[in-house]
């Protein structure tokens, strides 16, 4: 293989709001399944990469717990492998990551011993599926120096949270601008980008030493006008969870057949951590419409155009509508839930009423503790 | 230096041919369970949990689907760098070469395997039934008795007796006497096929009887150690213990896993079954569609109905279909508008559109009545079913059929279709 990876994993959100307090972006659960870093772990290893860092910082418990064995992914080898490299402290430097480049530029180390020559650079809080190969071959034959990874905004989306990349008629980047509500371009990054790994170093300690820590600002807007900057266009599915909003509705689309069908039935596969759980069991009263529902959970009420994580338990008469459940929530009997996320390991008791809006996803956290009193 | 305390031999190389076209391609052991499972999870599960991490696995008859299935053990822990488990079939060797003639003479044929991991005890095992069993626990009890060879039981009703092998007992619980299927039993504890010798022990019987043809634990090796005065105890276990042998039991077995609470509890978080899980995804359950009383594994699409049934991963029930009291293993599809009750569908069997299966009157099964009966369709995996046939009760489909099969679009009650060679 030509390349190594790199997935940035160590991000929070303040738009993800109480579903941070728990675990970075990375780890959260997405759509009954997996994980969101999963998706870029099973983009690489179905890419052929065999050498992966990870690299966390914010909250990483239930990442590093999620990554804990590599072989779920199919990096538990003797060439190459996956590594988490969180910030440490050394001789000449005590800082945490303080910027993606930084992060980066703190394992340098990692980098200048690898001998391929290209490095692929992912985020760990995207959903997509995308061989990166064909990337790096477009990056090859365009003879760029960075290839970012782009794709047409939808219309009615809110782009403001992402890079917005203006292009000549050849597909070279001519202004990247972030996090703007300014610009007219509608073509967006994914955080998707491959570079030499030589230029890499290069520009990682270049843009340190002008106490430059984020790579987005550090590199690509730095280098737009003098680097070949180009763009490689994905036009499949691709959201990124990183806000309340959009991890709701990431998880809804996979309510959607044709974005099942694309995850699901059409190879290559996504991988996670397999938990050996039974499979799941609805009991004489369960009512159950469009929903997804993965394994381990038991169903005694009515779901509907919900997504109910591993080992839930759902109560008698309950209803749950427009809902995400986390993993491992035991939901009383008796209980009406609506257009809410509830938190993973939760207990919800007996007989409560929580509705959100459709326009105001509510988050439910509860301890989980309180079933064994 | 090399030391396993105990190490565990599984036979897994039997047929199971009671169980009719579902174990025509695959061992009884590689059989789908309960939705997500496969017999041989159940002991290879035991064992890891017992913290016995030495498996030798021995397999002859069709071994394909337990090889992959067993992989290098990932599922269960079993990738060791020293012990784990290895899959054992039998080889040739420079005097001779033969299959495995009985289930001590398939061990005999491993004596070396066993020899280098240098154990203290050997546990043999079955592939062939659905339990939890703490072996450590049976180990202590043979320790404890300071026995050669340890048997574990179980009490079955009095009227069932005569269908197993009896042990008779002192009040030590060391064992008198062995009645093979009496007819007037004097004892209920049935020996359950599971032993823990202690390795010389073991060693110097097999060695003892290595001429004698079709050597066999329970006719030869067991019958031999207890007449020359070793000390062979039984050990009394109290759990679930669930025969799958015949297709009736197995399908029983399924069904008690959907009661309310059922008798064996695959939710138990501290005695997991691990298996290998290639379909992790979630299932999908469609807006029109109708699950009452089911389990149901990873990644199922269903769109029709299904009442009180055990689905397997991967599975699509289509719009209008009717699933009732049936089992669906992995990977199969279920046409739209079919009607199904009381079928054991194996994996990858597509069932077109409108078809009604398991109907009709109950009339024994013209060739092998004694496998295919209880009402029960059975569809041997990879099969082809056309659209809109009608099948009756106590039938059994297998290999890619088309609607000419079919006189008048009906099998019969009783009928078997088999197109042996006929995969897609």
């Amino acid at each position: 293989m030509k390349a190594i990876g790199i997935i940035l994993a160590g991000g929070n959100s303040a738009r993800m709001r109480e579903l941070s307090n728990k675990r970075a972006i990375a780890a959260m659960p997405v759509a009954g399944s997996y994980r969101s870093i999963d998706f870029a772990l099973s983009n690489m290893t179905n890419s052929g990469i065999r050498k992966v860092a990870v690299l966390t910082q914010y909250n990483s418990r239930s990442l590093h717990e999620h990554l804990s064995s590599s072989k779920w992914w199919d990096f538990g080898r003797k060439q190459g492998g996956l590594y988490t490299f969180a910030p440490t402290m050394t001789t000449d430097n005590s800082f945490w990551y303080r910027g993606t480049l930084d992060a980066i530029y703190q394992n340098a180390d990692f980098l200048r011993e690898c001998h391929e020559p290209y490095v692929i650079i992912a985020s760990g809080d995207g959903v997509y599926k995308l061989d990166y190969n064909k990337v790096l071959n477009s990056h090859i034959e365009s003879g760029a120096d960075i290839t970012i990874v782009v794709r047409n905004a939808d219309d009615k989306e809110d782009i403001s949270r992402f890079g917005a990349v203006s292009v000549d008629g050849s597909g070279r980047v001519v202004a990247f601008e972030e996090k703007s509500s300014r610009t007219a371009s509608r073509l967006i990054s994914t955080g998707v980008y491959v570079i030499r790994r030589r230029l890499l170093l290069e520009l990682c300690e270049a843009a340190i030493q002008n106490d430059q820590y984020d790579f987005v600002r550090g590199v690509l807007i730095q280098y737009a006008d003098t680097k070949k900057i180009m763009t490689y266009m994905m036009d499949t599915y691709w959201s990124n969870i990183a806000s309340v909003e959009s991890y709701y509705k990431t998880n809804m689309d996979f309510l959607k057949k044709d974005v099942r069908d694309f995850f699901f039935k059409v190879h290559p596969d996504v991988y996670s951590k397999v938990d050996d759980l039974p499979p799941a069991k609805y009991n004489p009263n369960a009512v159950v419409k469009n929903s997804l529902v993965a394994s381990g959970t038991i169903v005694n009420g009515c779901v509907e155009n919900s997504i109910i994580f591993k080992k839930v338990y759902v109560g008698d008469n309950c209803i749950i509508k427009n809902s995400i459940i986390l993993n491992d929530v035991h939901i009383g009997d008796n209980t009406y839930i609506e257009n809410c996320i509830v938190e993973a390991h939760g207990s919800i008791q007996a007989g409560q009423h929580i509705v959100g809006s459709p326009d105001d996803i509510k988050i439910v956290v509860e301890r989980k503790d309180d079933r064994y009193i | 230096m090399i030391k396993k305390e105990m190490i565990a031999m599984l036979l897994a190389g039997g047929q199971g041919s009671r169980l009719g076209v579902l174990t025509s391609a695959v061992a009884k052991p590689a059989v789908g369970f309960g939705g997500k499972y496969s017999i041989i999870d159940f002991p290879l599960s035991n064992c890891i949990n017992s913290g016995v991490d030495t498996v030798g696995v021995l397999t002859q008859y069709q071994p394909l689907r337990l090889n992959t299935h067993i992989g290098i053990g990932i599922p269960w822990d079993l990738d060791r760098n020293v012990g784990g488990v290895s899959i054992l079939p039998p080889y040739e060797k420079s005097t001779n070469a033969e299959w495995y003639t009985g289930t001590a003479n398939a061990i005999f044929q491993n004596l070396r395997f066993m020899e280098y991991y240098n154990p203290e005890y050997v546990l043999v095992l079955g592939g062939d039934h659905i339990y939890k069993m703490d072996y450590e626990e049976m180990l202590n009890y043979h320790k404890k008795n300071n026995a050669d060879i340890t048997l574990a039981t179980i009490q079955v009703p009095w009227e069932e007796a005569s269908r197993f092998g009896v042990v008779i007992t002192d009040d030590k619980m060391r064992i008198s006497e062995f009645e093979e299927k009496p007819k007037n039993p004097r004892s209920n504890l049935a020996s359950m096929g599971i032993y823990i010798f202690t390795w010389k022990v073991l060693k110097e019987a097999l060695l003892a009887l290595q001429d004698q043809e079709g050597c066999d634990f329970g006719k030869h090796i067991i019958p031999y150690c207890h007449n020359r005065g070793d000390r062979v105890f039984a050990y009394e276990f109290k759990g679930y213990w669930k025969d799958v042998g015949t297709l009736g039991s197995y399908w029983a077995a399924n069904m008690e896993l959907i009661d309310m609470v059922p008798v064996f509890d695959l939710y138990d978080e501290f005695w997991k079954i691990y298996t290998k899980s290639d379909i992790i995804r979630p299932q999908y359950i469609a807006d029109n569609a109708v699950v009452h009383r089911a389990i149901i594994g990873e990644g199922t699409e269903v769109y029709g109905e299904v009442h009180n049934s055990v689905i397997g991963a991967g599975v699509t029930i289509e719009e209008g279909a009717v699933v009732k009291d049936s089992i669906i293993m992995k990977n199969s599809v279920i046409g739209a508008g079919t009607y199904l009750e009381k079928a054991i569908i194996a994996e990858n069997v597509v069932i077109g559109a409108n078809c009604r299966i398991g109907v009709g009157e109950e009339v024994p099964n013209e060739l092998q009545p004694k496998i295919y009966g209880d009402g029960l369709v059975t569809v041997g995996e990879d099969t082809v079913i056309p659209e809109g046939v009608v099948v009756g009760k106590n039938t059994v489909i297998s290999g890619g059929t088309c609607a000419d099969d079919y006189i008048n679009g009906i099998l019969p009650g009783g009928g078997s279709l088999i197109k042996a060679g006929d995969r897609r």
